[in-house]
């Protein structure tokens, strides 16, 4: 370590030694562009439609199993079951901006609006944040795709309202944006959204735990998403309409944060035990959380006590619904959300059409126990047309 | 006196010596790779956007900067900048928003000024120091806003994120703030005997103490100056988007010190130059728009970011060692 060599001698290997290393990597990346693989850590709460105008809400449509789009790894319910031109997308790039890169209903996203746009001939490059909650990330990969001159965005914006200055660049720059899964607030700062209907999908995990209930009161434990998440808020609010009740009703024991996340939904939920061990009902805002809530309710022996009810409608989901882990969960389809917006975009750059308003890409109760006087399909049709 | 351990003797000529051609030859070769791969790269309009993209985590880095050279790392950059977004926006929402651009500049310094004096006074390890209030000031943040994130009028606290023109190239006021921020440091850092004393505290220690520096008052002042910078990034990010979000800039800590390493900076302190992180701050931003103008994967941003950083690292060890 003592040589004696000076300094002015080291400073020509620097440069090129991080010259010949830049450029190796930067040709390496240029040649590699795959696309990502599936990351299996879902970090948050998968979104949810914002829709400002819930109430103009185009009735649910409901989700068919349809047939399954081409390349995609698992079926994609509901997939349209139109016939595809596949000349009708060449020469169309699209930009798709999800929340994150990790989360297994993003990852769904980015590859249904692949596999459709492939079909087609269209080019799809796929941008996300680093976190929930990067709003610098995702404007600056708007910024980008905007530059690179895409014809259409389809994005999945962490904050209703903080993209609302770029997406506005975006149009200004004759480029369709469209919001998939979150709706932006205003609703009529992207061209279209193409979105579950969250709140609804929340009532549906309401009325399911309510009728499952019955006549015995219930007792209410809340693991909640991230504070003043948008879908999150949705989901909260639709849960408690479907039971009937409100943020501040007595049968509400107790809530916590889990930003989506099973391990810390685990820690919520053993100290909710600790303050309610009397619990009968739980409200999870996404199935890691009710994987996590159900773990602590197992090391504390209530299985048989607790009815867990949640909202995704991924494979792992629908699995833990079979395995009794969950009692329901209501299932969304982020492939048709995918679809849609990438057949809008072709449209648009075809012939000039814009897509418009809420398209409510459907919600499904998942489980195996239904409950008198709400709709539900059981797991095996939920294996079929899961996610992730 | 016991014999101190042999230390690296501290000369002011070693300071202007920086080798900054090692992130520079990494920038230019990024841009001609770019230009070359792609058509949109070079336009005027991408290349202003690239600088767009880089103030507030450029203007970050100049307080970290100033922190690393002293021998300490500040975990709680951002967390500062995003509390001040959320200051501004309430502040603004009550008593207008010239009044908040004040009551922010308070309150960052006071954060600032509080991670200063448990370095100094306490003489606890900045790391921990700021890993402590960086969860403070998240969860205090968090209070503030109720969760829910605020719009902000458009006026004077978007204004650094208004544009204009020089002859035809469109920037923002946000980059002339940021690049502003710089050559101030700059000039602090290199011609002034304030900025001399930041070297030596985080350079020799003990010819510091020897040449009558009060190393004390050294460190509070960059943690303190830091904290106003972290005010002037929560404006900037205003400018760029006009939200004040509790959730934003979690990275903002960790992008910082990767600026300020890719730039050349020395994480044992008394090496660098806020220059250097500026080149380091566009790598990345280049980076990031370059390859998504090529189409590739996100990812492999950060992989190549990551590639750079311990690159440096390693540059600057080879440096040391034959420093001794």
């Amino acid at each position: 370590m003592r040589s004696s060599v000076p300094v002015s001698s080291s400073r020509w290997s620097r440069p090129l030694l991080a010259g010949s290393l830049g450029l190796a990597l930067l040709g390496a990346a240029a040649c590699g562009g795959g696309s990502g693989t599936a990351a299996s850590s879902a970090t948050s709460a998968a979104g949810a439609a914002t829709s400002a105008a819930a109430s103009a809400v185009s009735s649910a449509t409901s989700a068919a199993g349809g047939s399954s789009s081409s390349a995609a790894s698992s079926s994609t319910a509901g997939g349209s079951s139109a016939a595809v031109d596949p000349t009708r997308g060449q020469g169309v790039k699209i930009g798709i901006v999800t929340k994150t890169d990790s989360n297994p209903f993003f990852v769904k996203l980015r590859e249904g609006a692949k596999a459709r746009a492939e079909a087609q001939g269209a080019e799809v490059i796929a941008l996300a944040g680093k976190f929930d909650g990067d709003n610098e990330g995702q404007v600056a990969a708007i910024e980008n795709l905007v530059s690179q001159g895409v014809q259409g965005i389809l994005v999945t914006p962490n904050s209703s309202s903080g993209l609302l200055n770029a997406i506005s660049q975006a149009r200004d720059a004759g480029i369709v944006v469209i919001a998939l899964d979150t709706a932006t607030d205003p609703a009529d700062a992207v061209d279209a959204t193409f979105a579950t209907d969250n709140t609804k999908a929340g009532e549906l995990q309401g009325e399911w735990v309510k009728a499952t209930l019955g006549s015995t009161a219930p007792k209410v434990l809340m693991l909640d998403g991230t504070p003043g998440g948008t879908v999150d808020t949705f989901r909260h609010n639709g849960f408690l309409t479907g039971m009937g009740l409100t943020d501040d009703s007595p049968e509400i024991l107790g809530k916590e944060n889990t930003n989506g996340d099973q391990t810390k939904a685990q820690t919520a939920m053993e100290n909710l035990l600790q303050r309610a061990p009397e619990a009968n009902a739980l409200y999870t805002i996404n199935e890691p959380a009710a994987a996590g809530g159900y773990e602590a309710i197992k090391a504390a022996g209530l299985e048989s006590q607790i009815t867990i009810g949640s909202i995704d409608g991924s494979c792992t989901g629908v699995k833990n619904v079979k395995d009794g882990v969950i009692g329901a969960t209501v299932m969304q389809f982020p492939a048709k959300m995918a679809e849609g917006g990438v057949d809008a975009v072709i449209a648009f750059a075809k012939d000039g059409t814009k897509p418009s308003g809420f398209n409510d890409t459907g919600s499904q109760l998942i489980t195996d126990k239904p409950a008198s006087g709400v709709d539900s399909k059981d797991t095996a049709w939920g294996a079929e047309n899961c996610w992730g | 006196m016991a014999k101190a351990p042999p230390q690296r003797r501290f000369s002011f000529s070693s300071i202007v010596r920086q080798p900054l051609l090692g992130p520079l030859a990494a920038l230019l070769l990024a841009v001609i790779v770019f230009s070359l791969i792609t058509d949109s790269f070079l336009r005027p309009q991408n290349l202003s956007l690239i600088l767009q993209q880089s103030v507030v985590i450029g203007i970050l880095a100049v307080g970290q900067t100033l922190v690393i050279l002293t021998g300490g790392i500040d975990l709680s950059i951002g967390a500062v900048a995003v509390l001040g977004t959320i200051v501004m926006a309430k502040v603004a929402g009550a008593s207008g928003a010239v009044t908040a651009l004040l009551v922010v500049l308070v309150v960052c310094a006071f954060a600032g000024l509080i991670n200063g004096t448990l370095v100094t006074a306490l003489q606890l390890p900045p790391f921990i120091v700021t890993l402590g209030t960086f969860t403070i000031l998240y969860s205090a943040t968090q209070l503030l806003a109720g969760s829910a994130t605020y719009q902000v009028e458009q006026g004077p606290l978007t204004f650094l994120g208004k544009t204009f023109k020089i002859g035809t190239f469109t920037t923002t006021y946000g980059v002339v703030v940021m690049l502003l921020v710089y050559v101030v440091a700059w000039y602090a850092l290199t011609q002034t005997a304030g900025g001399r004393h930041v070297y030596a505290v985080g350079g020799s220690p003990e010819s510091a103490r020897l040449s009558g520096i009060k190393s004390p008052r050294v460190l509070l002042s960059v943690y303190l100056i830091t904290g106003v910078i972290a005010a002037i990034a929560a404006w900037a990010a205003l400018g760029r988007i006009p939200n004040a979000d509790p959730n934003a800039y979690q990275n903002a800590n960790l992008e910082t010190i990767t600026a300020v390493v890719i730039g050349g900076t020395s994480l044992f302190g008394g090496r660098g130059s806020v220059i250097g992180t500026l080149i380091g701050t566009l790598i990345v931003g280049v980076l990031r728009n370059g390859l998504t103008q090529a189409g590739v994967d996100n990812l492999y941003q950060n992989i190549a970011t990551g590639v750079l950083v311990i690159l440096a690292v390693t540059l600057d060890q080879v440096a040391r060692r034959r420093n001794r």
